[in-house]
């Protein structure tokens, strides 16, 4: 049973293996052709097929990320780029800032991105997301709080975006539920970081 | 031997098993259609007629149900949630047993729910839902649900749908007379079916008769958070106490259950409990013995029984014994218990939507015997009593019948209302639902049921204002209504549409377990309630990650607790070393995503218990015992993210003697 189930699918990752196609597709290709592989090896005990599973293995790497994004004609990567007009898709249309830092705002909005955020945003380091420190010399702060309160329309309808999460190997930007209030606190901190 | 050959063959055996599918499913029909005529309700060569039907259950992709219908199921001991009228199912709520979809009595938190005073059951036998009422109609608060099997009640909260309480119920055996809701949700009612020795003891069983007893319990519902607490527990005759229905309305107060085997028999129950001509309606003056046990009656006795809590905060639950229950000798209480004699052993005994009329379905009768309130006050003012039992006052049956629905069935089993005054009765034997008009006690209409049906059930049709525009059967029996899947086949249930002067079958579809009743509400009471996360800010979970930075091991002695975080679509942390064999690892893993539907799942190799399936905002917790070292993955369960396959991670297991220290990492 187990074969009739997966061998339908062999032509089209012989076919593919050449071809460029999205990581997730590829990963789910890989698997079944390392079951595949396995079951093979049961079935027929041949040597020789162990070869093709380390050949898999290998291109794992080389193929990554050079087909699915459309920055690849900017010389500077999405998250490097600076864009202060762009003020994003969403509920945020303007957003004054005062003179100087609210450190209260800014307090309560470290608050909240401690618990929310920094699962993904690390302060100063890339991690899962960009970090960041230094975030309002790239954004205006309204793409910032429209990308934490509409992350899902963002990520489909804000060309930045779109490339960012691209960048960010199609890692989804989480809504994570915050207030207008809550991410007007997390921008002030942000303030802080440069 | 070749790739090509291999698939070669593969390709010819689906084939082949294709063909001969529908060669079978051909002949199948073939036989059906010749075998059955038209009489297995199935759409006609009309074609007008089954589009018109096909249209009344169609939901139009991406639209709503028009009602929740909540299924006990059975053996399962959960309860399953349907949409009406597609008959799509929505959930399946864990209520009285393990479930390892989401990890439901197997996580550390949700283990307690199952404790009892016989230890941890993993299983019941769920029967009768019931929605809670605020002035007689449903106001969607709680799900009340009995276990048959080992006596509890468990309430589930209908925002989060999930069981947030069970209470055991002592001195009980076959909590089945259970669990019926007054109309302000004063009570939720369980009556034992089997009489047994209270308090228990050692006794020979041919002593039954006079000595075993039959408690029905009063479960007190706390308004604000529906916390239940047993007020006080009749010791009745030792009858077996079938179903129950509360008065309401002008009848708001009493409540009803049915007795059978009222000959006491204890064995070969089929024969000799059905030698009286009648067994008795037990009406029962709750309010009248309320009072009294406020004021001081009934007696304290030793008991044991457990109470368990849920708490959305702490996302764990609590299990307390209770040591005593308060009962009441019903001879004490002058005034409040009567028994109206019914025909044949009744069943299901169901009150008028506006308390006038209580309804005993004696299921060895062909006639349904419809009491009056009135003239049963009128018969106890006038203290016209037709003999006692055990000293507790027998109406004559006369005196207080309203009406004999002849209704031509066998076997009727259970009676609901559509608030037109109409009634339906199940048929069992005779494997129909009548259709017929309460006053006038008239037959309208009959449809029959594929089939054996036990109960039915119309939204709101235990309340005084049923939303009378669907009917369901809840057959026992399914034979060859779907595809054949082995001998062993889900319960089949039928959808009618009741809203005109004729019933129509309009749906047939699956149910999972054994649904023995089912309760439903419209969805424009529910939906807009129904909660999408748990706040992680107000997540109180003693072994919560609430923030990453708080992510880390701690080992007290072989004891290791893991606090852990999950987000699209790692681990915090995803490489642990420094466990070792015969440690017992406690995974504490909190969901950090704060978005409707997006649930991580957490399963590790050679986990002894379920996985965990872990909503966002929540903490869940499962053990996890290494018997071998190595370097052991884990991994989410639940296809969270484009990156799902990607959240892993690794736990190195060294030996028991090893030095090597706990250290923990992501992203490093
Ligand atoms: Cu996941």
């Amino acid at each position: 049973m187990t074969l009739v189930i997966f061998f339908p699918f062999y032509p089209t990752y012989i076919c593919s293996i050449n071809k460029p196609i999205n990581r997730l597709k590829m990963k789910i290709v890989l698997r079944n052709i390392v079951v595949v592989l396995s079951l093979m090896l049961v079935a027929c005990g041949g040597k020789e097929e162990k070869k093709k599973e380390g050949f898999s293995v290998d291109r794992a790497k080389t193929l990554e990320k050079t087909t699915e994004s459309p920055a690849v004609t900017n010389a500077v990567s999405a998250s490097e780029r600076v864009d202060l007009d762009n003020k994003g898709v969403g509920p945020i249309k303007s957003v004054t800032l005062s003179p100087e830092i609210d450190a209260e705002m800014a307090k309560k909005g470290e608050e909240v991105y401690s618990q929310m955020c920094m699962a993904c945003h690390r302060v100063d380091k890339k991690f899962i997301g960009p970090a960041p420190t230094g975030i309002l010399k790239r954004r205006s702060p309204e793409w910032v709080m429209n990308m934490i309160l509409n992350p899902e329309v963002m990520v489909k309808e804000d060309p930045l975006a779109k490339e960012l999460m691209a960048e960010f190997n199609g890692a989804p930007m989480a809504n994570q539920g915050l207030t207008e209030e809550q991410a007007r606190n997390v921008l002030e901190y942000f303030r802080t970081l440069d | 031997m070749s790739l090509h050959f291999l698939k070669k063959i593969t390709i010819n055996i689906s084939t082949m098993k294709k063909y001969s599918f529908y060669l079978a499913a051909i002949l199948g029909s073939i036989l059906l259609l010749t075998g059955c005529g038209n009489q297995n309700g199935k759409a006609s060569s009309d074609g007008a007629l089954a589009s018109n039907n096909a249209e009344k259950v169609y939901v139009a992709p991406g639209e709503h149900d028009e009602f929740y219908a909540f299924m006990s199921g059975g053996y399962s001991g959960n309860v399953t949630v349907y949409g009406l009228p597609s008959g799509r199912m929505f959930k399946e709520i864990p209520v009285f047993s393990q479930f390892p979809t989401n990890g439901y009595g197997y996580s550390e938190e949700t283990k307690p729910m199952l404790e009892t005073s016989f230890g941890f059951i993993p299983a019941d036998d769920s029967h009768h839902p019931d929605i809670s009422q605020t002035n007689g109609e449903l106001d969607g608060r709680w799900l009340f649900i009995n276990g048959n099997n080992t006596p509890r009640i468990a309430r589930i909260d209908l925002k989060t749908f999930e069981t947030a309480e069970i209470i055991e119920v002592p001195n009980s055996a076959g909590n089945h007379s259970s669990s019926y809701i007054t109309e302000n949700s004063e009570y939720v009612v369980a009556g034992t079916r089997f009489s047994v020795p209270i308090p228990q003891r050692d006794m020979p069983i041919k002593d039954y008769k006079g000595n075993f007893k039959g408690a029905l319990s009063f479960i007190s519902v706390e308004p604000e958070t529906g916390r239940m607490d047993i007020k006080f527990q009749l010791i009745m005759p030792g009858f077996n106490y079938d179903l129950s229905h509360p008065g309401r309305g002008k009848s708001h107060g009493w409540f009803f259950f049915t007795t059978y085997n009222t000959e006491e028999a204890n064995s070969l129950l089929e024969v000799n409990a059905s030698q009286n001509d009648k067994d008795f309606i037990a009406a029962v003056n709750w309010k009248k013995i309320e009072e009294y046990v406020e004021n001081g009656g009934g007696t304290m006795v030793p008991a044991n029984y457990t109470h368990n809590v849920y708490s959305d905060e702490t996302h764990s639950a609590t299990s307390t014994m209770k040591k005593e229950v308060l009962t009441v000798d019903p001879t004490k209480v002058p005034g409040a218990i009567f028994f109206m004699p019914t025909p044949k052993s009744p069943h299901g005994v169901d009150v008028s939507p506006s308390g006038d009329y209580i309804i005993g379905n004696g299921k060895l009768s062909a006639d349904l015997t419809a009491f009056s309130f009135d003239k049963m006050i009128a018969a106890i003012e006038g203290e016209k009593f037709d003999g006692e039992a055990y000293g507790l006052p027998i109406l004559k049956f006369e005196d207080v019948l309203g009406g004999t629905v002849k209704s031509g069935g066998l076997g009727p089993l259970h009676t609901e209302f559509d608030g037109e005054g109409n009634a339906y009765t199940t048929f069992f034997i005779s494997s129909e639902v009548v259709k017929w008009k309460l006053g006038t006690w008239e037959v309208i209409d009959r449809k029959p049921t594929f089939y054996s049906v036990g109960h039915c059930m119309i939204p709101g049709g235990n309340s005084r204002k049923p939303f009378g525009k669907y009917l369901i059967s809840l057959n026992k029996i399914t034979k060859d209504r779907y595809l054949p899947t082995g001998p062993e086949l889900e319960h089949s249930a039928q959808l009618y549409d009741i809203s005109g002067d004729k019933m129509e079958l309009i749906y047939d579809f699956p149910t999972h377990g054994e649904p023995h009743y089912a309760a439903a509400i419209p969805a424009s009471i529910l939906a807009p309630k129904s909660q999408k996360i748990y706040k992680l800010a107000e997540n109180e979970h003693p072994f919560a990650t609430k923030n990453v930075s708080e992510a880390r091991i701690v080992r007290e002695g072989n004891e290791v607790h893991v606090y852990m975080a999950m987000i699209r679509s790692h681990f915090t942390p995803d490489n642990i070393e420094g466990i070792k064999v015969g440690d017992k690892v406690y995974f504490h893993i909190t969901n950090h995503e704060q978005d409707f539907d997006v649930p991580h799942g957490f399963m590790m190799i050679g986990q002894k218990n379920s996985g965990l399936l872990i909503m966002p905002g929540q903490t869940k917790t499962s053990v996890w015992e290494p018997k071998q070292e190595g370097v052991w993955p884990f991994y989410c369960t639940d296809f969270c993210s484009a990156l799902h396959q990607e959240m892993q991670g690794y736990i190195r297991v060294s030996p028991a003697n090893s030095k090597i220290d706990l250290s923990w990492s992501l992203g490093e």
